[in-house]
């Protein structure tokens, strides 16, 4: 029972990504192409009101759910792994039209195609797992 | 309230639900992040017997799992209950130029149905768009330690430098595609 909210989260996420639209190709395509507000508003407003609420759960040095602090370790910076990944990921992303999040999403709306994606989704990190030694990070 | 919901919904609804998600997230002692998943469900299927990099106790990341489950459930009740436009509200210019590009009805439903169909696995813009593109999300993903949801979301949320690069990277790999790649891939 205690999966029961996550379910629950995951359900709500998945509602929202359908319908704003966010698992669509058509809207990844127009927001690469800066051809419609959408996308940056949704990303935007969900970051800004998302800084508000971590500033809020650091400065009021709030307990989680379980009475445990709440702790968000900071990512160790350095210029390969974010720039090259990232770019990796993004050649991806505009492939298609999906972050991991909505590949998931996809199939739940009847594209029952993403199942290759995510499969090629998984290959890719199992792959990313064997030759991460030699990669630059 | 059930016409509101059956349109579809604006970025200003959209936004602010998915800071709620994460801070939800949060809350209960976990984060928000789709794409460990991927690495999750790798050591669900035994790749910790060949890489040590999945050789960690997944049922530990259960919680993300039954997440994914519930993201799946979220998108087939949304299809099949709160829908009643299938038409994605593109702009003029997306259209104009997806139809040049040979794309029929560009909008219609979510994904192009004539390149996201098991039919066009068998050809090469169907291969590079479903099966490279899965692959370069997988990897490119875990190489930068996350995705939309984590770096973009979560990561600038916490006002980390390492996400902002990450999604700075993001927008190189995706601008590259749509801009200079994606017109030849779509009119092979």
């Amino acid at each position: 029972m205690k999966y029961i909210k996550y379910l629950i989260l995951g359900t709500v996420f998945g509602i929202v990504l359908t319908k704003a639209e966010l698992i669509s190709w058509f809207r990844i395509f127009e927001m690469f192409k800066f051809q419609a507000f959408h996308m940056y508003g949704v990303i935007g407003s969900a970051v800004v009101i998302g800084v508000i609420i971590t500033r809020i759960i650091k400065a009021t040095k709030m307990k989680s759910l379980s009475g445990d602090p709440i702790e968000m370790a900071p990512k160790t910076f350095s210029y390969p792994r974010y720039l090259i990944g990232g770019t990796i990921f993004g050649l991806g992303w505009a492939l298609t039209g999906a972050c991991p999040g909505p590949l998931f999403v996809q199939v739940g709306n009847g594209y029952l195609v993403m199942i290759v994606a995510i499969a090629s989704g998984l290959f890719g990190t199992y792959v990313y797992g064997l030759v991460r030694n030699k990669l630059p990070h | 309230m059930i016409e509101f919901i059956s349109q579809p919904w604006p970025w200003y609804v959209a936004g602010p639900v998915i800071a709620l998600v994460m801070f939800s997230l949060i809350y209960f002692g976990n984060s928000f992040g789709m794409s460990a998943n991927f690495r999750n469900i790798c050591s669900i299927m035994g790749a910790g017997k060949s890489c040590d990099f999945f050789d960690f106790d997944w049922k530990k990341q259960m919680w993300n799992l039954v997440f994914v489950v519930g993201t799946i459930l979220g998108g087939v009740i949304a299809s099949q209950f709160l829908m009643n436009n299938e038409v994605v509200a593109i702009s003029d210019a997306t259209i104009a130029e997806l139809s040049s590009y040979g794309i029929e009805n560009p909008g219609e439903g979510m994904l192009p149905k004539s390149i996201f169909s098991f039919e066009s696995l068998l050809t090469a813009k169907g291969l590079i768009m479903i099966v490279l593109g899965g692959f370069l999300v997988g990897f490119g993903t875990r190489y930068a330690g996350g995705c939309t949801s984590g770096h973009a979301i979560s990561g600038l949320s916490d006002l980390q430098p390492a996400s902002l690069l990450a999604v700075i990277g993001f927008f190189i790999g995706g601008l590259a595609m749509t801009w200079l790649i994606l017109p030849s891939v779509l009119t092979l």
